[in-house]
């Protein structure tokens, strides 16, 4: 079992004439929908689904049902930077974004790169997460990118995948001996892509705005050559590797070359460079700081097109918190992240959705299926599925920060803005692991 | 004008007023007394986050000049170097209650983030390679001085433009005064996506007849580290300003300190054209008139009146 699930006990629910929307399944109608023993019991017509004996009945009149969502790419911080975020803060901010899992990543203090650091981490996770996570080991010892990690025992620990993000596999020969590995091993290889002799010391996008504000720019292609050589090596070994957080034009076409020519390659966006720019960065606010940058608004084109069309699978996070007095630096000392789990479906419904850029249900699709590649099945609104929903309301508008945050960090690159879309409700493996603190809820 | 983070945030009217009350302040340079009472009781900081001993020598001088309390305060050998943040290094000494904070970093934007840290008033003396807006006025200035305007002048600044905040702030001031920029320099040392800050860009000095002003840049030793450029005699010979390349009817400028034999020949920094000195001595004035500025616009609040004529 590569999931961690917290003992939460089982919700009984009765969503009463909620809008189900979930694309996989071909449900798109007003509907009522059960939910006993972490399972959904029933989904019947509106208002014909009999109150099992002792539950709570949700009032969905208005508001919409989905499958919850699965981020493939969070950082949780355990072990080692807990000022930053912790297992209980981070997935409490999962569970409040409508997430119902999550993968961690390895990037932490001590690196989650042996057996014993893995095991310590899922026994914590078992009494502090909200949401079932599962955890990803590194790909190289302490991210150094010299010797692979014990993959095998890390496997059979529980590592759901191999990563070394917030770092690229900078040795070709290196990822090669991963994907040749990877045989034995298992677990798809999560790459973050970059190039550090091209990215240098860059702290932005390397263009217009970077050249205006004199800040050292990290270019496109410093992503995009590292993705062609990495779905190169990939399909030469025969591997599966999904790539993190693509940020540019280039790398959306390198991928949907390696995907046409047969290479087992996925990948994902954040919603960040759905929404942001480089413009952004014009104010020099640290917040808007992270890695890959926010790019041109073709790039941000290309990758809302990519998501479109499927070449880009999913949509993660890189939920990346940092403490205040990090972030309240200059912006070129500052540490690269957003957090992300709080706002992903708000952003992108308000900036996408509600203009009408992409369908509720294509995001819903992209927003659900992030596990997918990791093994983790997309959550479903169907009779005898896991319990994973969300219930939002897709009317409501609310400042981002205004009321805080759950994740113990504030660094959100859409504070402040007012978005539409709020979460009411997240059941994550049949547990009720979020409530909106003033949703009312009706009968018992 | 409550702070001087940038020359982006400057007007043509702005700059000119501040470039006019230079004007005014330069005859007290040549009084056996070199002091007026302008700024008496006031508190000039200088939070100086990077070697400098020009630019802050000039700020204590202009400080000084107008009878303010100067206390410099230097990033080694203090608290900083004990990892103390900017923001706690700030709100330390905001206790200190100065009125004026000149500040130099090597990040972009600090100068920007401190105003919001202090109820003193800032100025920017550099921040990273993104602004260093009194060098720019000063250089207005100089040229105001020597040529009466900028309007219509063709300017090229020539060097490391990538790593340059001299030459960011240049080129937004000058064309604000009317000037129309070009940059050159080796294509390494240009940075991706400067025309967007309305200058042209050239890879050699084949046209430089056109300029009627030549800012040369510093080349910093450092940069042939990073294979910016293959050699320094490379570089001098595709870019140096010497005899051959500036015509005598160009203006020669340069922020100091020259390599000579390097961006410059001798002969050139020695010639006529050059104003070189001309412009540390604009910095003086010109560093009065921003303190002088700020200053009285967070006494009052209001706007400064409009300085005698010199």
């Amino acid at each position: 079992m590569t999931v961690v699930r917290p003992g939460a006990p089982h919700a009984r629910l009765l969503v009463r004439g909620a809008h189900v929307l979930d694309p996989r399944s071909g449900i798109d109608e007003v509907l009522d929908v059960v939910v006993l023993d972490g399972r959904i019991a029933e989904v019947a017509p509106a208002g014909s689904a009999a109150v099992p004996d002792g539950a709570e009945v949700v009032d969905g009149a208005g508001r919409h049902l989905l499958p919850a969502f699965v981020d493939p790419h969070v950082h949780l911080r355990v072990p080692g930077q807990e000022h930053k975020e912790d297992l209980e803060t981070g997935t409490r901010a999962a569970a409040a974004g409508g997430f119902c899992a999550v993968i961690a990543m390895p990037n932490t203090d001590p690196v989650v790169d042996s057996a014993p650091v893995l095991r310590a981490l899922r026994d914590a996770a078992e009494r502090d997460a909200r949401v079932p996570v599962a955890f990803t080991a590194s790909i190289t010892r302490g991210l150094r990118g010299e010797e692979l990690t014990e993959m095998a025992e890390l496997r059979s620990e529980g590592a759901i995948a191999f990563t070394d993000d917030g770092k690229p596999v900078v040795s070709a020969g290196m990822l090669r001996k991963a994907l040749q590995y990877q045989r034995l091993a298992g677990a798809v290889l999560a790459l973050h892509e970059e190039d550090p002799a091209l990215s240098g010391r860059g702290a932005m996008h390397e263009g217009e705005v970077s050249a205006l504000l004199g800040v050292a720019g990290i270019p496109s292609v410093s992503e995009s050559t590292m993705v062609a050589r990495d779905c190169a090596l990939a399909g030469y070994e025969g591997g599966r590797i999904h790539l993190q957080h693509l940020s540019c034009m280039e790398s959306v076409r390198a991928v949907e070359a390696a995907k046409a020519g047969g290479v087992k390659v996925t990948c994902e966006v954040t919603p960040h460079h759905l929404c942001l720019t480089e413009e952004a960065v014009r104010g020099l606010d640290t917040r808007m700081k992270m890695n890959p940058p926010l790019r041109t608004e073709t790039d941000r084109q290309a990758l809302i097109e990519g998501l479109r069309s499927g070449v880009i699978d999913c949509i993660a996070t890189d939920h990346a918190p940092h403490a205040r007095d990090e972030k309240e630096v200059p912006f070129e000392q500052a540490p690269m992240g957003t957090t992300g789990l709080e706002t992903a479906f708000a952003a992108v419904y308000t900036q996408l959705v509600v203009p009408g850029v992409l369908g509720l249900g294509l995001v819903v699709e992209r927003m659900t299926g992030g596990g997918e590649q990791f093994g983790l099945a997309a959550p479903r609104v169907l009779e005898g599925a896991e319990a994973n929903l969300v219930l939002v309301d897709l009317d409501a508008e609310w400042e981002v920060g205004e009321d805080g945050y759950e994740s113990r960090s504030e660094n959100c690159c859409f504070a402040g803005q007012t978005v539409r879309g709020g979460v009411l409700l997240t059941v994550a493996a049949g547990a009720i692991a979020y409530r909106e603190r003033a949703f009312a809820v009706v009968g018992a | 004008m409550r702070h001087l983070l940038s020359i982006e945030d400057l007007d043509r009217a702005a700059i000119e007023r501040i470039c006019d009350r230079a004007g005014s302040f330069a005859e007290v340079a040549d009084r056996e007394i070199k002091k007026v009472p302008a700024l008496r009781g006031r508190t000039v900081l200088n939070l100086f986050y990077e070697a400098s001993t020009r630019t802050r020598s000039s700020f204590e001088l202009a400080a000084k000049r107008l009878s303010a309390d100067v206390v410099n305060f230097a990033a080694s050998g203090s608290s900083v170097e004990k990892g103390e943040s900017l923001k706690d290094t700030v709100l330390t000494l905001n206790a200190h209650k100065p009125d004026v904070i000149v500040i130099r970093t090597p990040w972009a934007g600090a100068a920007a983030l401190v105003a919001e840290w202090t109820p003193a008033a800032i100025v920017n003396a550099g921040d990273g390679k993104h602004e260093h807006p009194t060098q720019a006025l000063l250089d207005v200035h100089t040229l105001r001085t020597r040529l009466g305007g900028l309007d219509g002048l063709s300017i090229w600044i020539v060097g490391d433009v990538l790593h340059s905040r001299v030459a960011r702030s240049n080129i937004l001031a000058f064309q604000k005064m009317g000037a129309s920029v070009t940059v050159c320099g080796p294509p390494t040392l240009i940075p991706r996506g400067v025309e967007a800050l309305g200058c042209d860009v050239r890879f050699t000095l084949d046209d430089l007849a056109e300029a009627d002003v030549v800012y040369a840049l510093r080349m910093q030793h450092e940069r042939m580290d990073q294979a910016f450029v293959p050699t320094l005699r490379e570089y001098a010979s595709e870019y140096q300003i010497n005899g051959r390349r500036l015509h005598p009817r160009q203006v020669l400028m340069h922020p100091g300190p020259v390599n000579r034999g390097v961006e410059l020949s001798g002969e050139v920094v020695d010639s006529p054209q050059a104003v070189i000195t001309a412009q540390v001595e604009a910095g003086v004035v010109v560093r009065m008139a921003v303190l002088y500025e700020v200053l009285a616009s967070a006494r009052t609040g209001e706007p400064v009146p409009e300085p005698a004529p010199a």
